[in-house]
């Protein structure tokens, strides 16, 4: 019955949302017991980690699939409304949207000694985990841009908007936050982080900085030197790209890090096997396999030249909700697109 | 050796008894804890709730005439006071349209109809139990007018845990005072049982022909007065089987004598050839006969005095009817036909507590004696004196000498001079007497005559 259940509801879920659909899926490991797991994540980075989680559970058949956020967002929320859970582990860099599928009550609690030792911003109700961190980083072209140049810090970059305006004009890239469910979260973040938000919006305002989309392309156009710099881009994506061009600054005022959230939703079947998966990804072997893959900054402040005092962990918590409250996103959206041109597009 | 009818200790049934007490006190004390600890847990967090909902309240714009609501993040970091609750919030506009909200889906409203600005209300979110508060603004605009609703809620974890904790903290405090409570009385219960204890190791280790009295000092009022019964039991008990014994050998030795005799005079009364010898041992026969049948009297008439003062339950005797009985039955005629005896009585009634057959035995003995060693006339009387009561015989002689007096009431007192109708046994039936009713006898050799007293404590009347 449950199955005939699974069966419709799958084949109704997938004739209303025609259009949603996931944009790559992987298949990892042999077993018998198949695991679904849902991700922001692109595969190619996180590949090394789920093999190595394959090779310890060799009983599982792993099929990763990756989404877009709001896409992830809502097929995860409309199973959890129909009771019918199709993945096993879900895995956002929107944790804003995890926030509020935790508070919605569709997640299930698991604990132990690994979650246990997890930073509380890093955890909420033993139902939400923070996997990985990765900071929000200044990406510049090392061309164009001479390391004395670069702006250590938010106030440098304000000083050197006002005095270079013509330098920088056009060619100062982020995220465009009604886009970028990330660049929003960041954008957010920082309004709340310091004062320097309002200053540094009205700094891009002058200089005609430019809201853009997507990670690959804003890096991609500092590398060719469309712009000098990218502000608030994710460091993992930086360091993947690997490209020569691009250098990357992390604001020593203070720079964000995301925690990726993993959740276990509360209709999921593998529960078991998604509670080794979080207690994996939570293990020094993951996280070393994590930190090459650039999604976990080091530890030492040696190693990336960061103070522990500057980084800002966006606490996964559930103040998060108000960077999904429709309201607070229309005000700012507005205060954004009062400050933005859009790049033209080509 | 376990006698399946045996009661549970002392110790258990109070150690029980004051554990079921503090059990209750706990459950009582644990109940208004609990009640105590959740109105205090309720107060404090739907404070923050209201916090919250206020903080929201104050965060609604006017923008081109619509409310919209500028979130504030720390009206959220307010509620995660609560770090563990999920939360609800929704803003309402004056027509029931959702102006922001957690999820457009699900909304949360206050039962019924109420013009409170404030109002506090459970309802489940997402299947959960949870607390919630709706305050309401009204806007008075010219743009815009009418009340916006803030709702903000919370699930009841952090409430639920700060009762728990409310409580602990309460409790285990008394609980540890309940164990100490239940030690202490422990130790007080052992440190009064104790007396018990050893009075039970006492009777257990007793030889049961033991039967000496136990002793009493040191001990609890209670177990005084148990072991006094006890004790006057055991005395009594003993008394009774030193009489049997008495009477026994008094028996064994009174008897072997006159019967002796007896065989004597029959052995002799056959072998007489002449009629004359053979009635002459006959008459000795008879005397002999006779006055074994005294002595059986005698001895039989002593055993029954004293087993009666041991086991016939006392009453009220005026001693002037004992008096008045023994002369009026003339039993002396018997050995003193011609005897002159008065009585001296007055209309003032003697009571004393004893038996009535005790006493006039008493009386029938010493008069017996009167009549046998006195001279007459003798005189019977009663009287009371003071807190005393008196019973005496008063004969007209000199009384008998010193050397006899001194040794007078032992038994078997026979002197050379008792001659054959004397027993040795009357004045130990009196002294018996006297003794077993709290008296003593006096005996006073004053102008008149040799008077004997019986002398009891009058009863009060």
């Amino acid at each position: 019955m449950r199955l005939l259940q699974g069966l419709l509801f799958c084949i109704l879920a997938s004739l209303a949302v025609p259009g949603v659909a996931q944009e790559a899926e992987t298949r990892i490991g042999a077993g018998d017991t198949p695991f679904l797991m849902r991700s922001t994540t692109d595969i190619e980075i996180i590949r090394p980690t789920i093999e190595r989680f394959a090779a310890l559970n060799p009983d599982l058949a792993i099929t990763y699939e990756q989404w877009g956020s709001n896409d992830l967002f809502d097929i995860s929320r409309t199973e959890c409304r129909a009771d019918g859970a199709q993945a096993d582990a879900i895995f956002s860099s929107a944790v804003q949207q995890m926030v509020w599928l935790v508070n919605a009550a569709c997640a299930h609690p698991y604990v132990s000694p690994m979650t246990q030792a997890l930073p509380d911003n890093r955890r909420w109700r033993n139902e939400l985990w923070g996997i990985t961190t990765e900071p929000a980083v200044i990406a510049y072209n090392r061309a164009l841009l001479s390391i004395e140049e670069v702006p250590r810090d938010r106030f440098a970059f304000l000083d050197a908007m006002r005095a270079n305006p013509d330098l920088y004009r056009n060619r100062i890239a982020t995220y465009d936050i009604a886009e970028s469910g990330l660049g929003y979260l960041f954008a957010h973040s920082d309004s709340l982080e310091a004062t320097t938000f309002g200053a540094l919006l009205e700094g891009f305002a002058r200089v005609d900085a430019v809201a853009t989309c997507c990670s690959a392309q804003i890096i991609n156009s500092v590398a060719e030197g469309r712009y000098l710099i990218a502000y608030n881009v994710l460091g993992s994506y930086v360091l993947n790209m690997n490209l020569p061009e691009v250098g990357m600054i992390l604001p020593e005022d203070y720079t964000l890090i995301l925690s990726r959230g993993l959740m276990i939703p509360k209709g999921a079947r593998q529960k078991d096997a998604a509670g080794r998966l979080v207690d994996f990804l939570l293990t020094d072997e993951a996280q070393r396999i994590l930190q090459r893959a650039g999604l976990v900054i080091g530890t030492e402040p040696a190693e990336i030249g960061l103070a522990t005092s500057a980084r800002r962990n966006i606490p996964l918590s559930p103040a998060l909700l108000v960077a999904k409250d429709m309201n607070r996103r229309k005000l700012m959206l507005r205060f954004w697109s009062d400050t933005f041109i859009r790049p033209e597009m080509p | 050796m376990a006698d399946p009818q045996i009661g549970r200790s002392l110790t258990t049934r109070v150690l029980v008894t004051v554990l079921l007490i503090l059990v209750f006190g706990g459950c009582l004390v644990a109940t208004s804890t609990w009640w105590n600890g959740r109105q205090a847990a309720r107060q404090s967090y739907d404070r923050i709730l209201l916090g919250a909902a206020n903080e929201i309240a104050g965060s609604i714009l006017l923008d081109r005439s619509a409310p919209l609501v500028d979130l504030p993040v720390s009206a959220f970091e307010l509620l995660a006071q609560a770090p563990e609750d999920r939360i609800y919030y929704a803003v309402i506009g004056p027509g029931g349209q959702l102006i922001t909200g957690l999820d457009e889906d699900l909304v949360i409203t206050p039962p019924g109809r109420s013009g409170d600005a404030i109002r506090f209300f459970d309802a489940a979110l997402d299947g959960e139990p949870a607390r919630f508060v709706g305050v309401t603004r009204r806007f008075v605009e010219r743009e815009f007018s009418g009340p916006v609703q803030v709702i903000v809620g919370q699930t009841l974890n952090a409430r639920q845990a700060m009762t728990r904790s409310l409580m602990i903290d309460a409790l285990w405090p008394m609980a540890l005072a309940g164990i100490a409570l239940l030690c202490i009385a422990f130790l007080v219960l052992r440190s009064a049982l104790r007396p018990l204890g050893e009075l039970a190791d006492n009777l257990s280790r007793r030889d049961p022909y033991d039967l000496t009295a136990m002793p009493t000092q040191k001990l609890p009022g209670e177990l005084q007065i148990m072991l006094g019964a006890m004790n006057r039991f055991m005395g009594r008990l003993d008394a009774q089987v030193q009489a049997m014994r008495n009477l026994i050998s008094d028996t064994a030795h009174q008897l072997r004598t006159p019967v002796a005799a007896i065989q004597v005079h029959t052995d002799t009364a056959l072998s007489e050839p002449d009629t004359e010898g053979r009635d002459r041992a006959l008459a000795r026969l008879q005397t002999r006969t006779r006055s074994l049948g005294n002595l059986l009297e005698q001895l039989l008439s002593r055993a029954l005095v004293i087993h009666r003062a041991e086991s016939i339950p006392r009453t009220t005797v005026d001693l002037r009817e004992v008096a008045l009985d023994v002369v009026d039955r003339e039993d002396h005629l018997v050995l003193a036909p011609d005897a002159v005896i008065r009585l001296d009585i007055r209309d003032v009634p003697v009571p004393v507590r004893g038996d009535a057959f005790s006493l006039g035995e008493a009386v029938r003995n010493l008069l017996g004696n009167a009549l046998r060693h006195g001279k007459q006339p003798i005189v019977v009387g009663a009287a009371q004196r003071g807190s005393e009561a008196v019973l005496w015989i008063e004969d007209s002689g000199t009384g008998p000498e010193p050397a006899v007096l001194k040794r007078l009431g032992d038994r078997f007192n026979r002197s050379t001079s008792s001659g054959e109708q004397s027993t040795g046994i009357g004045l130990s039936i009196v002294s018996s007497v006297a003794e077993a009713f709290d008296g003593r006898i006096e005996m006073t050799t004053e102008g008149g005559g040799f008077r004997v007293s019986l002398i009891f404590p009058a009863e009060e009347s």
